[in-house]
């Protein structure tokens, strides 16, 4: 039998990496028990933008919390993630276009995102590399990416040195609630801690059912694509009014493309596969948007789960029935705002009083009549 | 919807051609895939089209194979870049017609295998190229890599290549070979069960021993130099083990060195399609699980030639004729006792050639203490420059497998899509974790299965032409 830790946590992610970093340093005892290795599922293979523009209008004052967060990494995190602030641009080519994104800025702006409405001939001054048939374009000033796939370093060194302990390649299999506490059970050692946090993304879902609750969520296979390195062709993020397109160049030359086109795949299996055409859809449209990467190699395309709740908003806050059980995650372009929204449930955990509320989950509970 | 075809065959090598020649011939619709602008492969690549150049004695086995993969009902697509495969299945192709997509129940792996370079200092200069690469330009271009050069590495290659380069009058300055001599004499015996290919060899030896090239046994390069391209290679003793060896080292002026330490299987088509792999140091490294008529564990899925496993171009054929049968007999096309009957035959002569091709494997295959030599600061993958030292601080870091070592380095995310150092990268890393090679795993494979230009893969669109999805909630 191994020690009681203050806290478990399943699932490391962005948001139970974050949890458990920010658990740890606040003075629990930490334990963070992963299936995969940190950060090396969606956290780790989504296209790393750091947008407003894509962001869901009730979580638009999470998300520029969060991105503070981002851009501040090496501070708070004390690694780089590789961190890019820039413009952002969201791109209207028609005038279906033109009014679903001045209605949607609108609302984002009210919500605190600093989006303005600029023509195609100021969007162009903005971004040179931009398709000359653009007619309108949100421009936001907070906007980004970071480097996905470094976040897994980042997050490790990070837990590491605040002395969480690490169960990686170790699949929680089952939760009993036992004298103070809670039991994991995992393909390894059993797992025992005080308090229970489980942020395992899609598989929240599963983990919750352990404890006989059921909070349906819903799968979204997102496909990414890269290029080789190339010359530069694009300064600043770019994607389309619909939130269908993400698209930056990094500094080492490569060319992301994303935006959440469907593959296929299912969390039992754990197995994403690309769909042919949606990455060919995908790519007319980045290339329609940056006409200049015609010429560039495509040298990968993957795909990364989402979760996504009925009403499509996140899943963070006690668990209803069990005490000291949490759940946290389904947040919509998670990554985003992740750490904010996992630094205001340790917030939670350590007493002190979240700056902005939960998500309770009380509402997306299916009742025994639905089921 | 119906399937476009009963089998796709992807690679127009031997085994690829075999399989589907033997397929066709049983009334199987079949589609053969290859990048190249003609059928052959890496073994009996054609001349690119306009150069006339004398058909070298392999050449005509080439010629033979194209000429009945022509005349058989094959559908043959040439010059088409496979980018995409899957379930279904689906095969995916950039070509000169643009994006298209073929459905066949079946598919029939042979994209054959690429080349292992153990690193050294020096190594990503220009003039320095594989030895494999070697005989593409002068089968495919008639060109020699330099007007002086140095071959080195290991395995039946450095005999061909010297060979080559010897008949179109290129001279070479040594040959340093990883193999002693009597390395070579001890897969004697198993060669004289292939007298065809016994007398090649000898042959070859002979007109290299004739030329009197300088050969230096149990010898590798320990460095090339140079200012913009290779100017010298250094070469010096090697112990049993492959590992550099006190004692003098030798410097030579070149313009070039074609150098390769043996093939590793291309094996991304059944790792794609979820197929169990097995690491497999003798025959290259991982390999799809195969019967032994080439069915990997994917029901429809058949791995053939060198991408399952290193045996060269005569058992390459065979596997190709085996897994172009057991296709014909899984579509039901024919009984039971006419597929007993028809592969008794390629599976006695395989296992007759199996002590051969083992032979020739185990001189190819990757030492770890090939590996091991290589010093920190050699740049282990050229498309991202990351060197020994990298890799091994990623083990430190606490990476458990070689794709989150990926992540923290981005050794393998380049263009050659960790091609070039995949193997000798996974070696290394398993060697500075002290564990067991199989256990830090392979490269995840994706799509596409080789870089694939946007342009060929959007073709000529509208804007109103992109199924746009509908956007998500606001």
């Amino acid at each position: 039998m191994t020690r009681t830790h203050d806290l478990v946590v399943v699932g490391a992610g962005v948001h139970g990496s974050t949890v458990a970093l920010l658990a740890a340093r606040g003075g629990l005892k930490v334990a963070l028990i992963e299936r995969d290795q940190i950060c090396r599922g969606a956290s780790g293979v989504n296209a790393g933008t750091l947008t407003m523009q894509m962001t869901r209008v009730a979580l638009i004052p999470y998300a520029m919390r969060a991105h503070a967060m981002w851009a501040s990494a090496r501070q708070w995190l004390g690694h780089d993630v590789g961190v890019v602030v820039c413009d952002g641009l969201s791109l209207a080519f028609t005038e279906q276009e033109e009014e679903l994104l001045t209605h949607r800025a609108g609302k984002r702006r009210e919500a605190g995102a600093p989006i303005e409405i600029v023509s195609g001939q100021h969007a162009v001054e903005i971004e040179p590399g931009l398709s000359r048939q653009v007619r309108t374009a949100g421009w936001c000033k907070v906007d980004g990416y970071a480097n996905a796939y470094q976040t897994g370093l980042a997050f490790r060194r990070a837990l590491v040195e605040a002395g969480v302990v690490l169960y990686e390649q170790t699949a929680a299999l089952g939760i009993e609630i036992v004298h103070r506490g809670y039991h994991v059970i995992t393909s390894k050692d059993p797992i025992q801690g005080r308090r229970l946090v489980i942020a395992g993304g899609v598989w929240i879902e599963p983990m919750l059912a352990w404890l006989g609750v059921h909070l349906p969520i819903k799968v979204l296979v997102n496909q990414l694509s890269v290029t080789e390195r190339i010359a530069p062709v694009m300064r600043t993020q770019v994607g389309v009014a619909s939130g269908l397109l993400s698209l930056k160049q990094y500094p080492h030359g490569t060319v992301v493309i994303g935006g959440g086109w469907q593959g296929k795949g299912d969390r039992v299996s754990g197995h994403g596969e690309i769909v042919p055409d949606s990455v060919v859809g995908n790519v007319r449209l980045a290339c329609h948007a940056i006409p200049n990467l015609i010429s560039a190699r495509l040298t990968r395309s993957w795909t990364g789960f989402e979760a996504e709740t009925a009403d499509a908003l996140p899943a963070v806050g006690a668990i209803p029935g069990f005490t000291d059980a949490y759940v946290c995650g389904s947040v919509h372009s998670g990554y985003t705002s992740g750490p904010y929204i996992a630094k205001l449930l340790a917030d939670r955990l350590l007493g002190r009083e979240p700056e902005l509320p939960l998500f309770p989950i009380e509402r997306l509970l299916a009742t025994e009549d639905s089921r | 919807m119906t399937p476009d075809f009963d089998l796709m065959v992807i690679g127009a090598g031997p085994a690829g051609c075999q399989s589907g020649l033997a397929a066709s011939r049983h009334g199987l619709s079949v589609l053969l895939v290859d990048e190249a602008a003609d059928a052959g492969g890496q073994v009996d690549r054609a001349p690119a089209s306009g150069l006339l150049m004398k058909l070298a004695e392999h050449g005509e086995n080439g010629h033979e194979l194209r000429r009945r993969v022509i005349n058989s009902a094959i559908t043959l697509r040439c010059g088409c870049r496979v980018w995409s495969v899957s379930d279904g299945f689906r095969v995916d192709v950039a070509g000169p017609s643009g994006h298209e997509a073929f459905s066949a129940p079946r598919l029939s792996a042979a994209s054959g295998a690429y080349e292992r370079v153990v690193p050294f200092p020096g190594w990503t200069l220009p003039g320095v190229i594989g030895l494999a690469a070697a005989t593409t330009l002068i089968k495919s271009q008639g060109m020699l890599p330099g007007r002086r050069i140095v071959l080195a590495g290991c395995g039946p290659l450095l005999l061909l290549v010297a060979s080559k380069v010897l008949a179109v009058g290129g001279e070479i300055a040594a040959i340093a070979d990883l193999a002693s001599p009597a390395d070579w004499l001890i897969t004697l015996p198993r060669a004289l069960r292939r007298p065809p290919l016994a007398i090649r060899g000898v042959g070859w030896a002979v007109g290299i021993g004739r030329s009197r090239v300088p050969i230096y046994f149990r010898h590798g390069v320990r460095t090339a130099t140079g200012r913009d391209r290779i100017e010298s290679v250094e070469i010096g003793p090697l112990d049993r083990s492959g590992a550099p060896a006190a004692g003098n080292t030798i410097s030579i002026e070149v313009d070039a060195l074609a150098v390769g330490h043996g093939l590793v299987p291309g094996a991304e088509i059944p790792q794609l399609l979820g197929a169990e792999m097995i690491f497999d140091r003798l025959h290259g490294g991982w390999i799809p699980q195969v019967d032994k008529f080439g069915r990997t564990s994917r029901p429809g899925l058949y791995a053939v030639g060198d991408g399952a496993g290193i045996r060269g171009a005569e058992p390459a054929l065979l596997a190709g004729e085996l897994a172009g049968l057991a296709a014909a007999r899984d579509a039901g096309r024919i009984s039971a006792a006419t597929y007993d009957y028809e592969t008794k035959k390629p599976l006695r002569r395989r296992r007759f050639y199996a002590p051969f091709a083992d032979a020739m494997a185990g001189m190819m295959a990757l030492r770890p203490e090939q590996a091991a030599g290589i010093p920190a600061e050699t740049v282990v993958c050229r498309c991202e420059d990351v060197t020994r030292e990298s890799i091994e601080n990623a083990a430190a870091a606490g990476a458990l497998d070689v794709n989150q070592m990926k992540h923290f380095t981005r050794c393998g995310m380049g263009p050659c899509q960790g091609r070039m150092c995949g193997d000798v990268a996974a070696e290394l890393f398993a060697q500075s974790r002290k564990v067991q090679r199989d256990t830090v795993g392979y490269w995840t494979a994706r799509p596409p299965l080789r870089p694939v230009t946007l342009s060929d893969l959007v073709g000529s669109f509208e804007y109103d032409d992109i199924p746009i999805p509908r956007p998500p909630p606001l």
